[in-house]
């Protein structure tokens, strides 16, 4: 990276340091920090998403339909989350490739499940075998953030299907009494005034959806938990000119540092926002602020 | 092979007793529940332990938090900040790579870098912090009526703490710590996923859920079976604290007791 950095061997201290947190592998941890930020940014709104799907499947009328969505939310609760991600993963990928063989091989006369095999024809395989090497990351990442959405949407429709359920019920009773169809009473009246109730479960949810993301390292994406193992480990002369013994602690330890500071940040942040959106509510907060103000 | 020499082959394997070699085909539904249920002896040996061990750091923590002296606060915050404030994942592996070093200087801690210690550690501290935020905020909600009436009595210190502050504490703490405990028992799941190693595959539910996963390409049987076994473990740490809730608010009438509601607070 810097000009001095041609003979590391001779180097010392800091400019020794300097060299070394520039390597080009060095590049691949930095940039697994925003593979990191990256699956946050899509997978937030993706979560809320399917989380406003599922509550509004469980308020519904139509019984199966309210059926799915409760089962969709309340399936999370017994079970560690852990196995729902090395779960999810192995089965949307055979979903996905499951449907491709039906669509594109349709004259396969071998079983899909060979005992221990699951074998689908070479058209039907995700990736296809003779992709590029960033065609698989792109799509081992996308099948990451659908399994995050997908665990993280129950999560979020939990805390939307209560704050649903907070809204007062003259609200929707007035609507009603103005002549509004049960369509518009919920796009106007409640999904408007729910974000008050749903704002701290969301925060909440924001914190865990940030501590979860090293789990991306148990689906195979090469994310910052990979490269600090990765690099950590100790290199002898040979094979590199920056050799040291096991520094893996102090990698993680940086992680570590990493996570406490990106939540600290986020607490603040939340607490602003919620702060501007209690302002002038009818609830206790928005009481306090107003007693505090005069 | 009937399924009782199954379970006598494979029941202990976890701990290292009876057959060495995993099955390597033709995979029963027999051996998969016999083995992932073999498994769920860690998972309860962690959860057990760490909750036991952590309730007392976690009193001892809480009281620190709510103390007026920087020197006692102080400490207590950081401890409840850094280990809420960042993933178990994360912490584990911290830990573990921390044991290895030391113990490449130390050798007298050498069994740290073993799952059933190491890991234990971990979770001991992890649980201890989040129990005390739970602690802490119900210390903060006993009612201020009830220690002065502590105090009108001639109470005081360790009586008061003994008699009225600690059980009000943990009566109006407990369907919090309920949820807690569940979610540690989850949290369990990890310790052979981050970097503590299995000896000679012995590991635990989850180890063998994802060995069978791994084996057969086949998600749909063993990730179920796991998810049947937490839900039994969940019902039982469910009956267990209600039993507990119930003695604490015995004195209260029926209406006005604190019932446990489940709430899902997920990965930490």
């Amino acid at each position: 990276m810097f000009s001095y950095c041609t003979d590391p061997g001779t180097l010392e201290g800091l400019t020794w340091l300097s060299c070394y947190l520039t390597t080009g592998k060095h590049q691949s941890i930095y940039w697994a920090v925003g593979t990191v930020l990256l699956l946050l940014a899509i997978t937030a709104p993706t979560a809320l998403l399917f989380g406003f799907g599922g509550a509004s499947a469980a308020r519904s009328r139509f019984a199966p339909l309210s059926w799915f969505g409760k089962i969709y939310i309340s399936v999370v609760r017994g079970v560690p989350d852990i196995a729902f991600f090395l779960f999810f993963v192995i089965a949307l990928d055979q979903a996905f490739e499951w449907v491709r063989h039906k669509v594109k091989c349709p004259d396969w006369d071998q079983e899909v499940w060979q005992g221990n095999d699951f074998v689908v024809c070479a058209e039907a395989k995700l990736p296809l075998g003779n992709a590029a090497q960033w065609v698989h990351e792109t799509y081992g990442f996308f099948l990451a953030v659908l399994t995050f959405a997908i665990v993280f949407g129950a999560f979020a429709a939990n805390v939307l299907y209560g704050a649903m359920q907070a809204v007062p019920r003259a609200q929707i009773e007035t609507a009603e009494a103005y002549g509004m169809s049960n369509r518009q009473a919920f796009w106007r009246i409640l999904v408007p005034q729910m974000w008050v109730y749903a704002l701290p479960g969301l925060s909440n949810l924001w914190m865990v959806l940030i501590k979860a993301t090293p789990l991306l390292f148990l689906l195979g994406v090469e994310d910052i938990v990979y490269w600090a193992r990765e690099l950590g480990g100790s290199k002898t002369a040979q094979f590199t000119d920056y050799p040291h013994p096991d520094w893996r602690m102090w990698y993680f330890a940086a992680l570590l540092i990493f996570y406490l500071g990106f939540t600290r940040v986020s607490e603040i942040v939340l607490d602003k926002i919620m702060r501007r959106l209690t302002k002038g509510q009818a609830t206790m907060a928005g009481e306090a602020q107003r007693k505090a103000a005069a | 092979m009937s399924c009782w020499d199954t379970i006598a082959d494979y029941g202990l394997r976890s701990l290292g007793h009876g057959e060495r070699l995993l099955p390597r085909s033709d995979f029963t539904l027999c051996q998969q529940f016999t083995l992932i249920g073999s498994g769920m002896i860690w998972n309860i040996y962690f959860g057990t332990l760490a909750l036991i061990s952590g309730f007392v750091l976690a009193t001892a923590v809480a009281m620190g938090k709510a103390a007026r002296n920087p020197w006692l606060r102080k400490p207590a915050e950081w401890f409840v900040f850094v280990f809420r404030g960042s993933p178990l994942f994360i912490q584990f592996f911290f830990a573990y790579f921390l044991f290895l070093s030391l113990k490449s200087t130390y050798p007298v801690f050498s069994p740290l870098t073993a799952a059933a210690l190491g890991a234990l550690i971990v979770l001991f501290l992890n649980t201890a912090a989040y129990s005390a935020e739970i602690f802490y905020g119900a210390l903060q909600s006993i009612p201020k009526g009830d220690i002065e009436a502590a105090d009108a009595y001639g109470m005081s210190g360790w009586s008061r703490f003994r008699r009225v502050i600690w059980p009000t504490m943990l009566r109006l703490g407990w369907p919090a710590y309920t949820n807690e405990a569940i979610f540690l028992f989850h949290a369990t799941t990890l310790v052979f996923f981050s970097g503590f190693p299995t000896i000679k595959q012995k590991g635990d539910a989850l180890y063998y859920a994802s060995y069978f996963a791994d084996k057969t390409f086949n998600p749909f049987i063993p990730y179920p079976i796991l998810a049947f076994y937490f839900i039994l473990l969940t019902l039982a740490v469910i009956f267990l604290f209600g039993r507990v809730n119930a003695r604490l608010n015995r004195h209260l009438p029926q209406e006005t007791r604190s019932r446990i509601r489940l709430r899902p607070q997920l990965i930490r």
